[in-house]
């Protein structure tokens, strides 16, 4: 069973790469092309054959309600209650504007390391062979795996200026802005890999040795030939390590410090506002970094489709 | 593929020249491969051998008396109870999800996919903030649920429904692009021979996306265990009640009792350890990689 489930991806990923096929084959795969769109045409007429549409959909839509929409628009619901001018002050106080400012520059940095080692690690992993190297392939997702608790409590104690790591730094890198860097870091750092590792798999050998016959040199094809094919994934990446840098909380809250104006990250400001009961003003932060979330997502949705048109289009 | 390559070979002189024009010189590789291995190293190989040296720091009685602890215990048992409810329920519907979304044609189609994705970029502690707005004492039902005498926040189905929120996409996720190369030829192959939509998908569908299937229940379980924010919120931190174990790690620590919160930590690690072995089995088993990172 396990064989026929890859028989059909490689069958699809075998499809995937006709758009690059030389000119002679390309007309007799475009005609089969042709054959097969009538054949999905004439299927997708019956698509709706198999039974069982509304029962599914049902569920689909009920559960995905009551789990994820009723409770999300609690957040919008209650900052509507508020009045604007109360919702204005909350979100503009000079401690959560500082807070804003700090995770969106943490994030970011933390989500620019990932995007270049992303590649490297990527590159370094689908072209090359050595010792080691499915280990490292499966520790990747480690920060997947790993709860972010452990992450947090284990990068303080490596970080603090007498750990491991901190001690070789004249500076103070754990309860700095810079330990909720290497904390980001650590949580994002499979996204960018496995965008762009399906991606280099898949570029066709045939247009890097076009490239080298006509005289480019492996820098050249490199940045000409493969990075362009790699921009939407590493945008992808980028974007997802962006969107949960931004709303991590539990392994920067150890690394951080917490110190108000300096190290206190939005999510905790939440955090300490909910402690203090103090509902509506959590609220209001909250709603401020969904209306960012949502802004990443809707981004990544277009490059998503950017992407999709970018491959059909060839 | 192989075509194309004699054919290039063909005409611009011997193969080994074209593989050469394709490749980085070998110095260049050694180079690049250093920095990649230096880089993870320090950031995923050191702090996972720092766990296990900081566990056992004061010895394996020391260890063996912080994971032995009636707290410590209670959390593994309270983060069992979460894991038993939130994976099932979130491992049906991803299947009912997926097969939705791919044996149907509907309008809005990229938009329920885009809905479905939507925990995954919602900070933890905004998620754990709507069930308070939801469920709490000065929530839209806070009122309803006192007066039936529920009690939802600050207690055990606080944390399963926040829980299942965060990890609401990972099996859908998995399920829906393995489910789309799969096409729905065998199911409609299954009901032209007269099989009903239920026996269908048990004895077709469910064997081809068995492999798929587990993929995403081993993440959607290491997540759950390892969700913080969330259930941080939504706890209460009641020791010994509603403290599973990323929470019992902080309390720990933050009682100054490293080496017990790193006992807590390591046998979390051992776990993601075992998580990623399962994982890399199944990716080598089936050739099936996750394209989407979750």
């Amino acid at each position: 069973m396990a064989v026929r489930s890859t028989k059909f991806i490689n069958r699809n990923k075998h499809e995937g790469e006709d758009v690059f096929i030389s000119s002679p084959l390309k007309s007799i795969r475009k005609s089969w092309g042709e054959t097969m769109t009538i054949m999905t045409e004439a299927k997708r007429k019956n698509k709706r054959t198999i039974p069982g549409f509304g029962l599914t959909m049902g569920f689909t839509l009920l559960y995905l309600t009551i789990i994820v929409l009723i409770p999300l628009s609690m957040v919008f619901l209650n900052t509507f209650s508020m009045g604007f001018q109360e919702f204005w002050v909350t979100i503009t106080e000079p401690r959560v504007v500082a807070s804003y400012k700090l995770s969106f520059m943490t994030a970011l940095t933390a989500a620019f390391v990932n995007a270049v080692f992303g590649v490297l690690i990527a590159w370094v992993l689908t072209r090359y062979e050595f010792p080691g190297k499915r280990i490292i392939d499966g520790l990747v997702d480690l920060p997947f795996a790993l709860p972010t608790a452990v992450a947090g409590i284990t990068l303080t104690t490596l970080y603090s200026p007498n750990g491991w790591i901190g001690q070789f730094f004249s500076f103070k890198i754990a309860f700095t802005p810079a330990g909720i860097i290497i904390a980001l870091i650590f949580i994002g750092l499979p996204f960018v890999v496995r965008m762009v590792q399906p991606v280099l798999e898949n570029i066709e050998k045939g247009m890097e040795e076009a490239s080298a016959s006509l005289g480019a040199n492996r820098m050249q094809t490199f940045i000409k030939i493969i990075f362009p094919e790699l921009i939407p994934a590493i945008l992808t990446g980028f974007a997802l390590s962006f969107a949960r840098a931004l709303g991590e909380y539990g392994s920067v809250v150890f690394i951080a410090g917490n110190m108000p104006f300096k190290t206190e990250i939005s999510p905790l400001i939440i955090m300490t506002k909910l402690e203090q009961y103090d509902y509506e003003g959590a609220t209001a932060v909250a709603a401020v970094m969904l209306v960012i979330t949502f802004l990443i997502l809707f981004t990544i949705n277009v490059l998503q489709w950017w992407t999709g048109k970018r491959y059909s289009g060839k | 593929m192989e075509h194309e390559h004699s054919v290039v070979a063909k005409t611009n002189g011997p193969v080994i020249m074209t593989k050469n024009a394709t490749k980085e010189p070998k110095s260049i590789q050694w180079i690049l491969i250093s920095i990649v291995l230096l880089f993870l190293t320090l950031f995923l190989v050191v702090p996972l051998i720092a766990i296990f040296v900081k566990a056992f720091e004061k010895g394996a009685d020391a260890y063996l008396a912080a994971i032995a602890h009636p707290d410590s215990l209670a959390a593994i048992k309270l983060t069992l109870i979460v894991v038993l409810i939130t994976v099932p329920l979130n491992a049906v519907f991803g299947v009912v999800a997926a097969w939705t979304i791919t044996k149907y044609d509907f309008k809005g189609k990229n938009f329920l996919i885009t809905l479905i994705d939507l925990p995954f970029s919602v900070s933890p502690v905004i998620a754990g903030l709507i069930f308070v707005l939801l469920f709490g004492l000065h929530g839209a039902l806070g009122t309803v649920l006192q007066s039936l005498g529920l009690k939802v926040i600050f207690s055990i189905p606080g944390i399963v429904i926040a829980s299942i929120f965060i990890t609401f996409p990972f099996i859908a996720r998995e399920l829906i692009p393995l489910m789309q190369s799969q096409g729905t030829s065998e199911e409609e192959a299954s009901l032209t021979l007269g099989a009903g939509g239920f026996k269908t998908f048990w004895y077709v569908t469910l064997p081809n996306i068995k492999w798929g299937l587990l993929y995403g229940v081993i993440l959607c379980n290491a997540r759950t265990i390892g969700e913080f924010g969330a259930v941080s919120v939504v706890s209460g931190h009641i020791r010994g009640m509603t403290n599973t174990m990323p929470l019992h790690i902080e309390i720990l620590y933050n009682e100054y009792q490293f080496s017990a919160a790193f006992a807590v930590a390591s046998l979390m690690s051992i776990f993601a350890i075992i998580t990623l072995i399962i994982k890399s089995f199944i990716e080598w088993k089936t050739g099936f990689k996750s394209t989407k990172a979750s």
